[in-house]
């Protein structure tokens, strides 16, 4: 009788995977936090991606199937992302899942990709030391953000800064971008003493005797800057206490690496005029292609006020690429797609071209642009072409030999090239 | 003859005057390229003949309100206004919108030659304030070009805040200048060692840097190690006042739980809610009353957020405590799920994002009191908590719901057997509490993000307060918010804010082995253990 049973269950369970299957729509995963520290930040980004599809779908969708968005909230809780994560892939059973935005939640994530076989696309500046053969990392490594952010300040154009505070959030991406930084500054021949290392937790708030620590740093008669991997919502009070300071950009300028429109939409600009942000996009860029996305994106949106920022053309940049691979690929299997992505090549949003590269990072301009009175970036200084990513950092003792190439037969993350051997 | 001196002579001043205009012609031509090289020429231009027009334009650059015409290769400027005027002749211009043009970009390298610029041209002006401004920028930028301005404006300086700037501003030129006797520079060393703040200090660590082994040298070196010992002290203080103005923030979040743990026993996990309830009102009002109110938004918010967080402590505790009385782990439970569950209410009726609610004009900026800066708001909010404290303890003092909330904390059966109706007594005390909590979020939403999880940052620390301090007594909330914030405050400059809390953390612990009950404990044998 059970065994009865069991087979008429089991064979009910095959046919319903089997009619999923045969469905006519493709199930897209969107892992933002909507709620917590990083909903500021993270919030944009699941709209975008729901445009995205919107518009893919007005197109006729892909493959001839239309896409159907699936929303979580992992609530900037960096465990819950995982178990999201595994709900959108195993429950789900999306093709591809775009998100995270803190390099801890990616952390947590990575053994559910890897383990499910799926396809996660990372939209984030980070700090690189990692190349997933499932992961495609749409964001900025340090040598596309953070090494041409220090040299522009050493340089005539940012004031030609001799002493350096690193300030950051207490958790990975601060912890290793700092690493790189110091031995970056160390081999330019900045002396330990004119480097101050900070860290403070997700979403500190009492910023007095940090700015203030900074202030009497700054007052050694070297120009003196500030690299800030502050992330999430502990930005604004301190942009807050910089200006209830005084501190002017003009006196010691602080380059921020997440802050961009969209933080600082919620803050009153007009004592931050002059302060700095390195990213690969900025809103205020004067290109057809910037201003018809964001001219849908305000439509789509229904608030004109709305800024657009680069994740989010970070991840206009891995979807058309998604869509691209699997066309090519023909079919929306995990293996097939993530073969057929090394190569693609999608236009970006500032007149240029953007390729998938065979360590899963794309090529990216370089801006360095200043805060204006109204909230925008106005970009000061830009590379003349597109930079490849280097995600094994040459300035850290652990990485220096190591390369990334998902091509066979390497297909290896992080092959050394002094041991011949992959695996680091 | 004399007729043709005459003629000569008029030739003259019409030509320098021609010329005059042929180079402003020219100093705006090179902003119409809108390259950074090209205006930083220009602003030293403009900074080097000082056409009249010069103030204008370069306010106007400074501001991000020089404009480009590229179709009639004009400068134009937008005055605050909005309006359009020519940079070069100062007619308006009408019937264009100032939005049609390109604006002339700035960098950070420019906007400090600007400033210097800008105060090189306007040491003479009658304004006394504008003076005083301009002797700052010079002091800051301490360019040599200034100089002969400065000392003409010193000879017939008026006002002596003016005079002391100007003196100063001399001092830093002097001080750096290659040129100077070692006399006058060491002149200029004792000026700047008078004024003694840390832009005196960056300026003397440049001589030290920049002279050899010499008087010079020596003289800088010794302003130096006084400015050090001077500011290190000044340093302790400023410290000591963000400690304080901590202690107030967490005395303010923490004196209803200290109220509510006291009389009731109740581990309430959902205080930080109360807070966050009350930031949340503060929002509203500022929401609903014109921006011209916003003035009155506080004194408005303040009573609101107190009735709004206690209905909510009364709803709390009528419902679901009351039945959980002599059950500490399952109430902690409870409140535990209330704070949830009101986290996710405010989350879905005002949305998960951050709520931006302003300060008042008057709350903004910061006093300076010597050495020290301590910025207004919390000014404000240390006033608040005193006001606070004080309206508390007259409360538990005078009143006789105060001397009832008391005898029950001391001993509640005993209360209860004298005639005290021990459930309205808890009603109260949870009223008061929360409402307390309310205008600590109106304090706290001055200072913080107001978010659903603001109570999250503030319920560990409130804990923390009330172990420390016990609840025999206000007082003892008082000392404990007082130790913990200036320990706190203290220590980060130090050892850095996680390694801080974290030391704070391990000493409470370590202090509640020797006294469990806090600091102020209650004492005495009718007391219940």
């Amino acid at each position: 009788m059970l065994r009865v049973t069991g087979a008429v269950m089991g064979g009910a369970l095959a046919f319903g995977a089997f009619a999923a299957k045969a469905e006519d729509t493709v199930k897209i995963g969107i892992l933002h936090s909507l709620s917590g520290t990083m909903a500021i930040s993270e919030t944009t980004l699941k709209d975008v991606m729901l445009m995205l599809i919107d518009e893919q779908n007005k197109k006729g969708g892909v493959l001839g199937k239309k896409l159907e968005p699936v929303v979580v909230d992992p609530a900037s809780n960096w465990p819950l992302f995982a178990e999201k994560a595994k709900e959108l892939i195993a429950q789900d059973h999306v093709a591809v899942v775009f998100g995270c935005w803190t390099s801890v939640s990616r952390k947590s994530v990575l053994p559910v990709f890897k383990e499910l076989n799926s396809i996660l696309f990372y939209p984030v500046q980070y700090e690189g030391e990692e190349s997933e053969r499932n992961v495609f990392y749409t964001g900025a490594a340090p040598n596309q953000q953070a090494i041409p952010a220090v040299d522009y300040l050493m340089g005539p154009d940012g004031g030609s800064v001799k002493r350096w505070v690193l300030e950051g959030t207490d958790y990975v991406y601060p912890r290793t971008t700092n690493k790189i930084l110091a031995a970056y500054l160390k081999a330019k021949g900045v002396p330990d003493d004119d480097v101050m290392i900070n860290y403070t937790p997700f979403g500190f708030s009492d910023w007095q005797t940090e700015v203030s620590k900074i202030k009497a740093f700054g007052s050694a008669g070297k120009k003196t800057a500030v690299v800030s991997t502050i992330n999430g919502d502990a930005n604004v009070p301190f942009y807050k206490e910089l200006g209830n300071q005084g501190i002017k950009a003009t006196d010691i300028p602080v380059v921020a690496f997440s802050v961009g429109e969209e933080e600082l939409a919620g803050l009153d600009t007009k004592p931050l005029v002059g302060h700095l942000a390195a990213w690969n996009y900025f809103e205020s860029i004067d290109t057809p292609e910037n201003k018809a996305f964001i001219d849908e994106w305000h439509k789509f949106i229904k608030n004109d006020k709305r800024t657009t920022n680069d994740p989010m053309e970070a991840h206009y940049i891995g979807f058309n690429m998604w869509v691209k691979a699997v066309e090519k690929a023909g079919t929306f299997d995990s293996d097939a797609v993530i073969d057929a992505m090394i190569g693609i090549a999608v236009p970006n949003l500032t007149g240029g071209l953007s390729t998938m590269m065979p360590n899963h990072h794309i090529t990216k301009p370089v801006y360095i642009g200043e805060i204006q009175g109204d909230g925008q970036l106005n970009s000061v200084w830009q590379t003349s072409g597109t930079v490849v990513a280097q995600e094994w950092s040459p300035y850290l003792e652990g990485s220096r030999d190591l390369i990334s190439d998902w091509r066979k037969p390497l297909s290896c993350g992080n092959f050394n090239v002094k041991t011949g051997k992959c695996g680091g | 003859m004399t007729f043709f001196r005459l003629l000569a002579f008029l030739a003259l001043l019409l030509g320098a005057g021609a010329a005059r205009a042929d180079a402003l012609d020219d100093t705006l031509a090179l902003f119409l390229e809108d390259k950074f090289p090209q205006t930083e020429k220009a602003v030293a231009q403009l900074a080097a003949t000082a056409p009249p027009q010069a103030a204008a334009i370069l306010d106007a650059l400074a501001d991000n309100r020089l404009l480009i015409d590229a179709a009639n290769k004009l400068v134009l400027i937008k005055t605050v206004s909005g309006g359009l005027v020519n940079a070069k002749t100062g007619e308006a211009i009408t019937g264009v919108d100032a939005s049609a043009f390109k604006k002339v970009r700035i960098n950070n390298a420019l906007r400090s030659a600007i400033a210097a610029a800008i105060g090189a041209l306007t040491l003479g002006n009658p304004d006394p304030e504008k003076r005083l401004e301009a002797a700052r920028a010079v002091f800051k930028s301490h360019d040599p070009k200034a100089l002969p301005g400065l000392e003409a404006q010193l000879a017939k300086e008026t006002d002596p805040r003016v005079a002391l700037a100007l003196r100063e501003a001399r001092a830093a030129i002097i001080a750096l200048s290659a040129d100077a006797s070692a006399d006058d520079k060491i002149a200029a060393i004792a000026i700047l060692r008078d004024r003694g703040d840390q832009d005196a200090q960056n300026l003397l660590d440049v001589i030290v840097q920049t002279n050899e082994a010499g008087p010079v040298r020596a003289a800088a070196e010794s302003a130096l190690a006084s400015i050090h010992s001077r500011l290190a002290l000044w340093n302790v203080a400023q410290n000591l006042v963000y400690g304080v103005s901590a202690a107030s923030v967490l005395l303010l979040a923490a004196i209803g739980l200290a109220i509510t743990f006291g009389v009731m026993g109740v581990i309430n996990m959902a205080h930080g809610e109360m807070v966050m309830l009350g930031a949340y009102t503060t929002f509203v009002v500022q929401s609903a009353l014109p921006p011209a109110d916003l003035l009155w938004s506080l004194a408005v918010a303040l009573p609101l957020a107190f009735l709004v967080s206690a209905i909510v402590g009364v709803a709390i505790e009528r419902l679901i405590i009351r039945f959980l009385y002599t059950r500490p782990l399952e109430t902690l439970l409870a409140t535990w799920g209330v704070s949830l569950v009101l986290q996710q209410g405010v989350r879905s009726l005002f949305g998960a994002h951050n709520q931006p609610v302003t300060a008042p004009a008057f709350m903004s900026g910061d006093l300076e009191l010597g050495g020290l800066a301590i910025t207004t708001n919390h000014l404000w909010i240390i006033a608040l908590s005193i006001l606070v404290f004080v309206g508390l303890q007259l409360v538990l003092r005078v009143t006789p719901f105060g001397l009832q909330m008391r005898a029950v904390t001391q001993n509640r059966r005993m209360a209860a057997a004298m005639g005290i109706s021990t459930g309205r007594i808890d009603m109260f005390a949870f009223a008061l509490g929360s409402g307390v909590a309310g205008i600590a979020g109106v304090a706290i939403s001055q200072i913080d993000n107001v978010s659903p999880n603001l109570g999250q940052g503030y319920i560990i620390d409130s804990f923390m307060v009330v172990v420390l301090g016990g609840v025999g007594n206000l007082w003892g909330t008082l000392l404990g918010a007082l130790t913990l914030g200036v320990a706190n405050k203290l220590l980060e400059p130090v050892i850095g804010a996680v390694l801080g809390k974290i030391a704070l953390l391990v000493f409470i612990i370590l202090f509640i082995q020797k006294r469990p009950r806090g600091l102020f404990a209650l004492k005495g044998r009718a007391v219940e253990a």
